[in-house]
């Protein structure tokens, strides 16, 4: 097992996960050094990325940033500038979509408004020349899974936008695909059915057993149905890992800023374990970066405590106090740094407090590149 | 918007277009005296042969303009902003000179000493014919091909004048496809045929259906085509009731009850075309 371990980290140094699903399960899809340009502007520089068979993979980030593109390409829609794409290890560049064992659920499900719901379901069974009891079997199937029976001779321009939506996914899920395709496919819905229809898919990702790459600029959306998430920030990954690993262990701060809400604040890695921010120095879990090296400093709104003054490490003004539910959000001015916090306790606007953090809070960042600054 | 500022355009209706309409209905269940007659109908099956001729010399042209229309409007639609702009231009600058300057064109193009016939004269090629197909087929010594005055030029003369109406609807239509559908459809393993033939085309059918409307309805009722290219020889229903009325012939009642006849064979077609439309299909299409 351990030597297994090893020879995994050996051969993906980049993006390591362990766990025993993860010796397990082949990949099935390989990016290799993909880079895409529209009319000379490169929107990827340089994807490199495995997606594992029966995974729920997501790529986040904002919009601009490739991930659809990326998407795209693996559909057939794209042809990367340079790269491969491989399948099961072969190459596939160059494979019309329409024989690919890869279907999309597509933006704003992009139905045919000429059939019905049934029709819809069966246009690419249809095509397989598949008898039609078979078909009707198929779609019924397919309608009762995705929660649509008695749908099928309905229009689907007379559906609701999440009616709609579970029409496309049961259009391409019933071609039991290897691989589905998902892009952004619950932005036109509202927050609550949103949420149902996270949940929906997660479970039917779950029963079929397809891998599932998923497109999305909502981190919440991310977190809750990933297995793995790929950050992306200007046609290049950030990071690769599970949404603990991504939202507890932010590679750069971009990624940390991006994954929930986050205090971003210069500060110097005196030595390992020790930094300083905002005029002093604290002790910290992070080791490695050299000395006096500068480097962002990246605490969570959750993780800073608000206590006496004279009690904390830092002192501080409430600027502002925000209700958000299940927490308060506060803005809290010190002398070097304005710090967002989130507490359940609310602090009176104008008092005088203290913060503190612990160490295990303080996330040690490298600098993002020269390079990566001006792109941004 | 006032609602009396679309009365000009109310009177203007009800005297150049329903007035007429009443009009041509009086005549057509009249006699001369003004009587209530039906015997007007009974003379119109007389002229059956020219309403077959009349049908069939329009659709075979609309035909003709939905098989270079339709590959054109693809084409069209496919192109880049710049090309359709250019393609557009093509099509709509014959439209900016007048149509009966356009069909006289059309005459010193065909005729016997006309401009092809004379080209084809000078390149050896009706010489060619006459030493090798016309002894092959038995026929008599060619001077020139006949392009002129025979249902061949009236179709073509049609089909010139028509078709930018046959392709316009149906580019409207094929350029508001959203192409995500057609993606969807190759992402569900359909090739360019079957993508072709399972959604751009039904999702363009409105658009086609105007088309065939807007050539087939006026290419029936044509008379100036058929007299000019047509040689008289070729008379069309629209030439008919030119006759009834400017003619020698002059007859009102009998004209008016072929335009009524022609109206009502006009509704039954458009009818049995809309049928094919299921209403589901992309909105965007000129009805009439």
């Amino acid at each position: 097992m351990i030597i297994a371990i090893f020879a995994c980290s050996f051969l993906f140094p980049k993006h390591n996960k362990f766990g025993g699903a993860y010796l397990l399960s082949k990949h099935l899809i390989d990016l290799v050094g993909i880079q895409k340009e529209f009319d000379g502007e490169p929107v990827l520089k340089g994807i490199d990325l495995y997606i594992r068979d029966r995974e729920f993979i997501t790529l986040l980030g904002p919009s601009g940033c490739g991930k659809t593109t990326t998407l795209r390409i693996i559909g057939g829609f794209e042809t990367p500038t340079a790269g491969d794409v491989l399948f099961e290890g072969t190459r596939m560049n160059d494979v019309p979509p329409y024989k690919r064992e890869i279907n999309t659920v597509f933006q704003r499900y992009a139905l045919f408004p000429h059939l019905n719901v049934e029709e819809n379901v069966a246009f690419g069974l249809h095509i397989r020349k598949m008898d039609k009891q078979s078909i009707q079997k198929k779609v019924d199937e397919m309608l009762e899974l995705v929660g649509l029976r008695g749908f099928g001779r309905r229009d689907v321009t007379s559906l609701s936008g999440g009616q709609q939506q579970r029409v496309a996914i049961a259009r391409a899920l019933v071609m039991e695909p290897r691989v589905l395709l998902l892009d952004e496919p619950l932005g036109a819905l509202d927050l609550k059915l949103r949420k149902e229809m996270q949940i929906e898919l997660k479970r039917i990702q779950q029963s079929t057993g397809i891998t599932f790459i998923y497109v999305t600029h909502d981190q919440e959306e991310a977190l809750t149905m990933s297995d793995t998430i790929v950050v992306m920030n200007h046609g290049r990954i950030q990071q690769i890992g599970t949404p603990t690993d991504i939202y507890n262990e932010p590679n750069n701060a971009f990624v940390a800023d991006f994954i929930g809400e986050s205090n971003i604040i210069d500060g110097v890695m005196l030595d390992d374990l020790r930094v300083a921010f905002c005029g002093r120095e604290f002790e910290c879990v992070d080791k490695g970066f050299g000395k006096n090296t500068p480097v962002d400093v990246v605490i969570r709104p959750e993780d800073v405590k608000v206590v006496f003054p004279g009690d904390g490490m830092l002192t501080g003004v409430v600027e502002s106090i925000v209700f958000k539910g299940v927490h308060y959000e506060m803005m809290i001015r010190t002398e070097h740094f304005t710090f967002m916090v989130h507490s359940t306790q609310a602090e009176e606007v104008g008092k005088t407090v203290g913060l503190n953090v612990i160490p295990f809070d303080i996330h040690i960042m490298h600098k993002q590149k020269a390079e990566e600054e001006a792109a941004n | 918007m006032k609602k009396w500022f679309a009365y000009p355009y109310g009177v203007w209706m009800i005297v150049f277009i329903v007035a007429p309409i009443l009009l041509v209905v009086g005549y057509a269940f009249t006699d001369k005296s003004g009587a209530f007659t039906l015997a007007n109908f009974g003379s119109v099956a007389a002229y059956a042969g020219i309403f077959g001729r009349s049908f069939l010399l329009a659709a075979v042209s609309t035909a003709v303009c939905l098989l270079m229309g339709y590959p054109l409007a693809y084409i069209m639609s496919r192109s880049g902003p710049r090309l359709q702009s250019i393609y557009m231009t093509l099509i709509m600058l014959p439209m900016w000179m007048n149509f009966l300057l356009r069909t006289y064109a059309w005459m010193s193009i065909l005729e016997n000493k006309g401009f092809i016939n004379t080209f084809l004269q000078k390149i050896g090629f009706i010489d060619l014919l006459n030493r090798t197909l016309v002894p092959a087929m038995g026929w008599e010594a060619l001077e020139y091909i006949p392009l002129i005055n025979n249902s061949f030029a009236v179709v073509l003369g049609m089909v010139y004048n028509f078709l930018p109406f046959m392709v316009l609807p149906i580019y409207t239509v094929l350029i508001k496809l959203d192409p995500k559908i057609i993606e969807a459809a190759q992402d569900l393993g359909a090739p360019q045929s079957i993508v072709f033939r399972r959604v751009i085309f039904p999702l363009s059918l409105p658009g086609v259906i105007s088309g065939i409307t807007m050539v087939f309805v006026p290419a029936v009722s044509t008379f100036v085509i058929s007299k000019m290219l047509g040689g008289g020889k070729e008379m069309m229903i629209g030439d008919l009731i030119e006759l009834q009325f400017m003619g020698n012939a002059y007859n009102p009642q009998i004209g008016s009850a072929i335009a009524l006849v022609m109206m009502l064979l006009i509704f039954a077609c458009m009818a049995i075309m809309n049928r094919f439309d299921d209403g589901r299909g992309e909105e965007g299409g000129l009805m009439l």
